[in-house]
C-alpha cells in the first residue's frame, strides 16, 4: 500500500496547479481569517461632523449637566473619520470611504435644553448614507440607532441623576443655587418636625385639626417622594438583561472562527483530493490492473482515506501555524487538534471516497465534491433561532449525516480548553467513517472496466 | 473446440450478461501451452468481455475457465497506466506491487526487452500514442507470465512498432508462453495467430487454424474463396448470418 502512496503523491507533485493550492489555500484562509479576527470589526469608519458650539452644555432647569465629550464617546464606538462640512460628509459617503456620516447640528444642545421648557423642541442629529447595497443599509440602520440609543441612554442618566438631586432637596432640605443667590430650602422632613413642634401650642379644634392635616401631608409626601427617587433611577433602563446560558458553552469568537477555517481547509483539501485521486485511478484504466489481485479494493480504499488524511493534516497544521501570526493558540493541546484532524480527516476522507467511486472521472468528480461540501458546509453553520424550528430538526438531521459538523465540533472543542469534549463528535466522525467506508467499497463494485 | 487435455487455459460453457444483452452465448475453447491464438470477430463480438473474463477482471454468469498455476499477464485494450509517472516509475510501481525480489533489476529489464530504455525518465502523458501502448504492454509482461492475454495490441502501433510487438510476443511464445490476443486486423490474426477464435454476436463460429478457416469459407461460401483473407471472413461472417 505504500507503493500506492507513493505513487500518489508523486502524481501530486506532477500537478503543479493542484500542489500550489494545496499549500496556497491555507495560507490563504489562514491570512483571510488573521486579519479578519485581528481587526476591531466593531469600528465601521463613520464620517463626523460636530458642529455644536465649544462649552455648550445640557441643563436641566437652572443647572448644568457635567461635560460629556460626545467626540471621544462616538469615536470610542466607530471609527471616526473628520469632515470639516456636510458637502465633505456627504462626499465621502457617495465615495464608500465611509459607511456613513454622522453630522451633530450647532442647536443640537439648545433643542435638548428646551426639553425641560414649557414649549420643547424636537432634538436631532442628522445621519447621511448610501443605501445602494441593502446589507450595507442594515448595517448602518443598526449601528446608528445602537449609538443613538447609547446617547439617550447617556443623557436620560444625566437627567435622572439631577431629578434625584431636586427630589433629595424637596425631601431632606439644603442649599440650591439661584442666579448666583445661595437658597437655603427647608424640605419636608424639617418642615414636618416644626409643625409638630407647633402643634401642643394649638388650641384643640378646627385649626390644630387642620395641623395635624399639614403634618401628615408631609410625612407621606416624604415617603413617596422616596420611593420616587428609587423609581426616576430605575427609568433609565427599567429592563435589565439577566443572561443564563443553558446549553452550548460558546467558544471565544476568534477560536471558532479559527475551527470554521480549519475545518473548510480540512473538507474540501480532503474530499477533493481523495475523490479526484480515486476517480483518477478509473480514468488512466489502472483500477482494473490493481485490483487484478496486487491490491484489494478495500486496501484501495484504506490507502486513499490515508493519503487524505496524511494531506489533511499537514495543510491543517500549516493553516493553524500560520494563523500563530495573529493569535495565541494553545499549543500545549496539539494531540487534541491531531485527533479532531485526523477523525475529521478518515471521516471526509471517506465520504470523499464514496463520491470518488460514484462519479467516472476527475471533473466530474470534483464538480460534485464542490457541489456537495459547500451547501453543506453553509447550513451547519446556521444557528439554532435563524430559522424555523420543523427547518432547524431537519438542517441538524443532514448536516448530521456529513462529516463537516462533526469535524467543526471535534476542532473547536480542541482549540477551546473552556468547550466541550472531544469524545462526542468524535465517536459521530468515527460512525460516519464506517458508514462512507462501507458505500464507498459498495460502490467500487461498479468500477471496474465493462 | 479444438485443444488437449494438457490445455493452458480451457474454457467451458462462458455466459455473459449485461442485462438483457447477452455479449457471450457459451463460448467453449481450449488454448495448448506455447500456443498463440487470435480471437477475432467484428464489434461487439464479445472479444474484450472473453478477455476480461479469462484475466479475472469480470465474472462469468456462467461457465468454467481453467487456468494455469502461476501469473496471468493482461494487457487492456486502452493503456491501464499512470500518465503523469514516468515510464520508469510506471514500471517500478508495478514491479513493486507484483512483488518482485529486485524490482528495479526486473525493470531494467523489460526497459531493454521493450527498447523503451531511452524513454525511462520521460513523462508517460509525453509520449506518442504507439509508445504508451509499449509501456502498456511492457507493464503486463513484468511478471514473465505462462499466460498473455492481449486486447488489440497493436492498436496505435506504427508498422515498425507492430513488427517488434510480434517479434517479441513470438519470442515469448517460443519459449513456452501461452498468448491470446484480439484483434480486427484479420491479417494481422492470419499472420500471427496459429490458431483463431471468431466471435459474432457472443457465438463462437469457429476455431481452428487460419487454413481451416479458408476450408470452411471454400464450404460455405465459394464464391468468396479465392478472394484476400479478410473478405474471405467477412462472407464467413455474412453467411453465418452476422
Amino acid at each position: 500500500m505504500r507503493w500506492l502512496l507513493l505513487k500518489d503523491l508523486q502524481i501530486l507533485r506532477r500537478s503543479p496547479l493542484q500542489a500550489v493550492l494545496l499549500v496556497a489555500y491555507p495560507v490563504l484562509i489562514a491570512l483571510l481569517v488573521g486579519f479578519a479576527i485581528s481587526r476591531d470589526s466593531d469600528k465601521p469608519r463613520v464620517a463626523f461632523l460636530n458642529e455644536i458650539p465649544a462649552g455648550s452644555r445640557v441643563s436641566v432647569g437652572q443647572t448644568e449637566l457635567p461635560a460629556v465629550e460626545v467626540d471621544q464617546r462616538i469615536c470610542r464606538r466607530v471609527d471616526c473619520v473628520d469632515v470639516a462640512s456636510r458637502e465633505e460628509a456627504i462626499e465621502e459617503v457617495r465615495s464608500g470611504d465611509v459607511l456613513a456620516a454622522l453630522i451633530l447640528p450647532a442647536d443640537l444642545v439648545d433643542q435638548i435644553n428646551s426639553l425641560s421648557t414649557p414649549r420643547p423642541g424636537a432634538p436631532q442629529v442628522e445621519v447621511i448614507v448610501n443605501e445602494e447595497d441593502p446589507v450595507k443599509a442594515q448595517l448602518v440602520d443598526d449601528r446608528i440607532t445602537s449609538l443613538l440609543a447609547q446617547a439617550n441612554l447617556l443623557i436620560a442618566r444625566r437627567i435622572a441623576n439631577e431629578g434625584g438631586k431636586f427630589l433629595d432637596l424637596v425631601i431632606n432640605g439644603g442649599d440650591f443655587e439661584v442666579i448666583g443667590q445661595t437658597v437655603e430650602i427647608l424640605g419636608l422632613r424639617a418642615s414636618a418636625q416644626i409643625l409638630q413642634a407647633l402643634r401642643p401650642a394649638v388650641a384643640r379644634g378646627g385649626l390644630r385639626k387642620s395641623l395635624d392635616q399639614v403634618v401628615e401631608f408631609t410625612n407621606l409626601s416624604r415617603s413617596n417622594l422616596d420611593v420616587g427617587a428609587v423609581l426616576l433611577s430605575r427609568l433609565t433602563q427599567p429592563i435589565a438583561v439577566d443572561k443564563q446560558v443553558v446549553s452550548g458553552g460558546a467558544p471565544p469568537l476568534d477560536l471558532f472562527a479559527i475551527a470554521v477555517a480549519a475545518t473548510l481547509t480540512l473538507t474540501f483539501v480532503v474530499v477533493l483530493l481523495v475523490a479526484g485521486s480515486l476517480a483518477l485511478e478509473r480514468e488512466e484504466n489502472a483500477f482494473a490492473r490493481l485490483t487484478r489481485g496486487l491490491v484489494s479494493r478495500s486496501g484501495l480504499l484504506a490507502e486513499k482515506v490515508g493519503l487524505g488524511v496524511a494531506v489533511g493534516v499537514v495543510v491543517t497544521l500549516l493553516m493553524l501555524a500560520g494563523l500563530e501570526l495573529f493569535v495565541s493558540l494553545a499549543w500545549e493541546r496539539f494531540a487534541l487538534w491531531l485527533a479532531a484532524i485526523v477523525g475529521g480527516g478518515a471521516a471526509l476522507g471517506a465520504a470523499g471516497a464514496a463520491l470518488g467511486a460514484g462519479a467516472r472521472d476527475v471533473r466530474a468528480v470534483s464538480l460534485l465534491a464542490f457541489m456537495v461540501s459547500l451547501p453543506i458546509a453553509f447550513l451547519s453553520l446556521i444557528p439554532s433561532g435563524a430559522v424555523g424550528g420543523a427547518l432547524y430538526d431537519a438542517i441538524q438531521a443532514l448536516t448530521a449525516l456529513f462529516p463537516f459538523k462533526p469535524t467543526l465540533r471535534a476542532m473547536t472543542a480542541a482549540l477551546d480548553s473552556g468547550g466541550d469534549s472531544i469524545r462526542g463528535p468524535f465517536l459521530h466522525l468515527a460512525a460516519l467513517a464506517v458508514a462512507y467506508g462501507l458505500l464507498a467499497r459498495f460502490a467500487l463494485r461498479r468500477f471496474a472496466v465493462t | 473446440m479444438e485443444g488437449t487435455a494438457t490445455a493452458a487455459i480451457e474454457a467451458r460453457g462462458l455466459v455473459k450478461r449485461y442485462g438483457e444483452r447477452e455479449a457471450l452465448r457459451g463460448v467453449d475453447f481450449g488454448v495448448n501451452p506455447g500456443e498463440v491464438l487470435a480471437v477475432i470477430g467484428p464489434n461487439g463480438a464479445g472479444k474484450t468481455t472473453l478477455l476480461s473474463i479469462l484475466a479475472g477482471i469480470s465474472k462469468a454468469d456462467e461457465g468454467d475457465v481453467h487456468l494455469p498455476s502461476g501469473d496471468v499477464g493482461w494487457v487492456p485494450q486502452q493503456a491501464a497506466l499512470y500518465r503523469r509517472l514516468t515510464v520508469e516509475e510506471n514500471l517500478l510501481l508495478f514491479a513493486r506491487l507484483e512483488r518482485h525480489e529486485d524490482p528495479h533489476a526486473s525493470v531494467e529489464e523489460m526497459l531493454v526487452l521493450t527498447g523503451l530504455g531511452e524513454r525511462r525518465g520521460e513523462i508517460v502523458a509525453r509520449l506518442s500514442g504507439g509508445n504508451q501502448q509499449r509501456v502498456n504492454i511492457a507493464i503486463g509482461l513484468l511478471s514473465r507470465p505462462v499466460v498473455l492475454l492481449l486486447d488489440e495490441p497493436s492498436v496505435g502501433l506504427d508498422p515498425r512498432q507492430r513488427a517488434r510487438l510480434w517479434e517479441f510476443i513470438s519470442g515469448l511464445a517460443g519459449g513456452g508462453a501461452t498468448v491470446i490476443f484480439s484483434t480486427h486486423d484479420i491479417q494481422e490474426a492470419e499472420r500471427y495467430g496459429e490458431r483463431l477464435l471468431v466471435l459474432a454476436d457472443g457465438e463462437a463460429l469457429f476455431d481452428g487454424a487460419p487454413a481451416g478457416l479458408r476450408e470452411a469459407v471454400r464450404r460455405e461460401a465459394p464464391e468468396a474463396a479465392d478472394q484476400d483473407f479478410e473478405t474471405a471472413f467477412v462472407a464467413f461472417l455474412h453467411h453465418r448470418g452476422h
